[in-house]
């Protein structure tokens, strides 16, 4: 067996690997379904089941507001090869933007829209941190972004303990409920806080439009694919990445003013606030290949994992963080499958390379 | 083996007593016959000069030759044997000997412990093969230190480790894959003399080139393939240059100095004192002087890390400058990159691949990578997809790109259309400064033609051309000045038609100072 590069491969060839190597996840997994003792059908059968009822989909609608926002952000950073590992972060620093004024200021009509902006101005910041050491300094944004999640989780359990924690919450470790007015509207009989959504949907299309449309999408995608080219046609490098970076962390922002606006109403643990949702919008963004329009079928993909995660937790009595053992081999089998959209399996004898 | 009389009879008449012979040989692939019935012989005590421009089947028929391709039908004879070359370790038993065009040595190793790489036995493989290197060494005046560690060594000193790889593995036939790109001047008249003595000894050579001046002063014969077929084949003695590139190419070439004496302009950019950095801190521009006037075209000549990179950084805006001044038509030039391009400052860059152009992105993309923010291109922050398509179509046309269409990714193209693709961008009608860095290097004649075409149009409108190159008969063919860089500091200007070769290489290597 051998492998015979591919010259441009084509989208019909990228998505046929796409689903061979989810299909293989969904192999893997299955024999760790087995392991556990639990039968993979049944397994399987569970999770998919949450697309048949009401209340499985809503689940997965809930899952998937989160995720449409940070791997939208996502697929444009990594379009300019900023490889943004910090959603979770960012998205924790946005909860936090938004637990600060829905706590602090005098609730009114204008809650909500402030609420928005600052998480998305904190979400920013914090990417941003990042993209100024990497453009200054040369430092590698993978790992702090990735340490970053920690000082955010850190940030916000220390302003649940302290000088956030609830007045009337006894033991409990999160912050007061947010009045009324910084509260977002349910679908009814839901959890899907139907204006988040909306707002996802709308910056999804909006990136996919700057990305092909607008001469900023450009030269994001020339200081992406070819930064030695960008500096010779005079592009400024650092704003592009800068403001790349500031977009992804903005979305991230945005998803977790949804989440504690709309689910949680205060500012809680973080591991309860989020389920790694920046973490998997990774495999969101990978999957959709840095179109941030196809996020809008990568996120409810994950979203269907997710919330399958919390129906074997119920159903099949597994842990939980089953999600995790998922979300890492689907995103394994997807870097995997890279090789094979670029290059075509052949059987046989080597043939002779020609010389040069 | 008669050698000496096969020297005295260059016209060859006795086809058997040829070391090598291709009969018929005919490889085709997917769409495309690299070589049609292709037969040529190779006597001992010969230079054949294989020509052909790119595409042409040259680098298929040395894949045969060196067993790595087999031929779809024709056969090769070996003294007058057919022989079967399945493979390379077959192909250098039968005395077939590969002088690859770039080196392919492990830098951290000595030169004896590259040979003994295949050469030597498996009980201290390096001290046997050491008295073997020595010996060849002195026969054919390989001159190297079996001792030194390659990545101290030059381009040509590799190039003489590469030729002795294929000597001790006894070849009898050496393929040279133009192996002067690499050289300098004096390196390459070292070569040509390994050459003669090679040839003195009764090897055959295959000397492969696109510099035709060197084909005409080293090769006894010629063999001229077009696509894929043998188009002729010319005893030196009745070959000229124009005869051999009408051959190449298919079409009569001209060889003409473009003017006898060129008009001086008004002084377009001024150099003093420049300084700068290299990547490594070290002053790679230490007080760089020089004029160039309106519709001059200036070389710059020199042994490659000179400061010829650094200086064409800077004037494009790249580099910072650390001392002098520099002014474009009175006035001082500065900005980024983009700014200067507006001046009127257009840049072919020596990487044109991974400079010049984005290679995913689409010919027409690529195109628009200077004025993707103007009009026509964009209006107010948004694209025009539309402008720039029309605008790719009309200049795919105009310099005879040749790709699919304009949403091509430009790295499906050949090196020739992509730097046909950057002298569309790059030459707008308000240029005024050209910055061109090896534009012709790696194309074949027809493409280098048009390169040197349009260069030279943009001279005659008026634009100054500052001209980095390596080959020298280029340099002197086309410009009016040729100035030397050596150790970040100019020699000359020397007025092109009153030098030449050997005195520019002379200053290239410090020789005359």
């Amino acid at each position: 067996m051998r492998l015979s590069p591919v010259s441009s491969p084509g989208p019909w060839r990228r998505l046929l690997v796409t689903v061979i190597a989810l299909l293989v996840a969904a192999l893997i997994c299955a024999g760790v379904f087995a392991l556990y003792g639990v039968a993979p059908l049944e397994a399987y059968r569970s999770m998919l089941g949450t697309l048949g009822d009401p209340v499985g989909l809503s689940e997965v609608v809930r899952r998937s507001i989160p995720l449409l926002l940070i791997g939208g952000g996502l697929t444009l950073a990594y379009r300019a090869q900023f490889v943004n590992i910090g959603g979770e972060g960012q998205l924790l620093l946005g909860a936090v933007g938004g637990s600060g004024v829905a706590l602090f200021v005098p609730p009114g009509p204008w809650t909500l829209p402030l609420m928005f902006l600052c998480g998305t101005l904190l979400g920013g910041l914090w990417a941003l941190i990042a993209v100024w050491l990497k453009v200054r300094y040369r430092v590698n944004e993978i790992l702090t972004t990735l340490m970053l999640n920690y000082v955010a989780s850190s940030l916000v359990v220390y302003l649940i303990n302290g000088p956030w924690k609830g007045r009337n919450v006894q033991g409990y470790v999160y912050s007061d409920l947010f009045p009324g007015a910084a509260t977002l509207a349910l679908l009814p009989g839901t959890q899907v806080h139907q204006a988040t959504l909306v707002l996802g949907v709308l910056v999804v299309t909006g990136l996919q439009f700057v990305l092909t449309r607008s001469v900023f999408g450009y030269q994001l995608r020339v200081v992406g694919e070819n930064r030695a080219a960008a500096e010779y046609a005079g592009i400024p490098v650092g704003r592009v990445m800068t403001l790349a970076a500031l977009i992804t962390g903005g979305a991230a922002g945005l998803a977790g003013v949804g989440e504690v606006a709309g689910i949680h109403h205060r500012l809680l643990e973080p591991g309860e606030l989020s389920l790694g949702y920046g973490f998997t919008a990774v495999i969101v963004a990978w999957l959709a290949r840095g179109n941030p329009l196809l996020v809008l079928l990568t996120a409810p993909l994950l979203g269907v994992i997710l919330a399958g995660g919390d129906v074997l937790k119920i159903d099949q009595n597994m842990p939980f963080r089953i999600v995790d053992v998922f979300s890492g081999v689907m995103l394994l089998c997807l870097i995997v499958s890279e090789l094979f959209v670029q290059n075509r399996v052949r059987f046989g004898p080597w043939p002779r390379r020609s010389y040069e | 083996m008669t050698r000496i009389e096969t020297l005295a009879q260059p016209g060859h008449p006795d086809v058997t007593s040829a070391v090598l012979s291709l009969r018929g040989i005919t490889k085709r692939f997917p769409g495309v016959t690299a070589n049609d019935q292709v037969s040529l012989e190779v006597y001992p005590g010969e230079v054949l000069g294989l020509l052909g421009e790119n595409g042409a089947g040259k680098s298929t028929l040395i894949s045969i030759l060196y067993g790595l391709y087999q031929p779809d039908e024709g056969e090769i004879l070996l003294d007058g044997q057919p022989a079967n070359l399945s493979s390379p370790a077959q192909a250098l038993r039968r005395g077939m000997g590969l002088v690859p065009q770039h080196p392919l040595l492990v830098e951290r190793h000595t030169v004896a412990e590259n040979l003994a790489l295949g050469a030597g036995s498996a009980w201290q493989p390096v001290r046997q093969v050491t008295p073997r290197i020595l010996e060849l060494s002195r026969t054919y005046g390989l001159e190297v230190n079996p001792a030194a560690p390659v990545h101290t060594l030059s381009p040509g000193e590799k190039q003489r480790v590469e030729i002795l790889r294929a000597l001790l593995g006894g070849a009898r036939i050496l393929i040279l894959d133009e192996p002067t790109s690499v050289l300098t001047p004096q390196e390459v008249e070292g070569l040509f003399q390994i050459m003669r003595e090679l040839r003195a000894g009764g090897k055959s050579l295959i000397f492969i080139s696109h510099k035709l001046d060197e084909v005409m002063e080293i090769c006894d014969r010629t063999v001229v393939l077009r696509r894929g077929k043998v188009v002729g084949g010319l005893p030196i003695a009745e070959a000229s240059k124009a005869s051999l590139a009408e051959l190449m190419v298919g079409r009569s070439v001209s060889f003409e100095r473009r003017r006898v004496t060129p008009p001086p302009g008004p002084l377009l950019l001024s150099v003093r004192g420049l300084e700068a950095r290299g990547g490594r801190g070290h002053l790679a521009l230490r007080g760089v002087n020089f004029d160039l006037h309106e519709g001059e075209v200036l070389g710059v000549a020199g042994v490659t890390g000179n400061g010829q990179t650094e200086l064409v950084e800077v004037l494009a805006g790249l580099r910072p400058v650390s001392g002098g001044a520099v002014s474009l038509g009175g006035v001082p030039l500065t900005g980024d990159p983009a700014q200067r391009f507006a001046q009127g400052v257009a840049h072919i860059p020596e990487d044109r691949l991974h400079t010049g152009t984005v290679p995913t992105m689409s010919v027409s993309e690529n195109l628009a990578l200077r004025e993707y923010g103007q009009l026509p291109f964009s209006r107010g922050g948004l694209r025009n997809l539309q402008a720039q398509d029309e605008f790719a179509r009309r200049m795919v046309e105009r310099y005879a790109v040749s790709t699919p269409n304009v949403q091509t990714p430009s790295r499906l193209l050949s090196g020739g259309n992509i730097q046909k693709l950057i002298l569309a961008r790059e030459l707008t009608e308000q240029v005024r400064l050209i910055l061109a860095v090896h534009p012709t290097y790696g194309l074949d004649i027809g493409a280098t033609e048009q390169v040197h075409q349009e260069l030279l149009g943009c001279a005659g409108r008026g634009a100054g051309v500052l001209l980095v190159g390596e080959d020298l008969d280029e340099l002197l063919s086309l410009c009016d000045r040729v100035v030397v860089m050596l150790h970040g500091q100019l020699l000359g200007p020397f007025d092109a038609a009153q030098t030449s070769r050997k005195a520019l290489g002379l200053q290239m290597t410090g020789g005359a100072a």
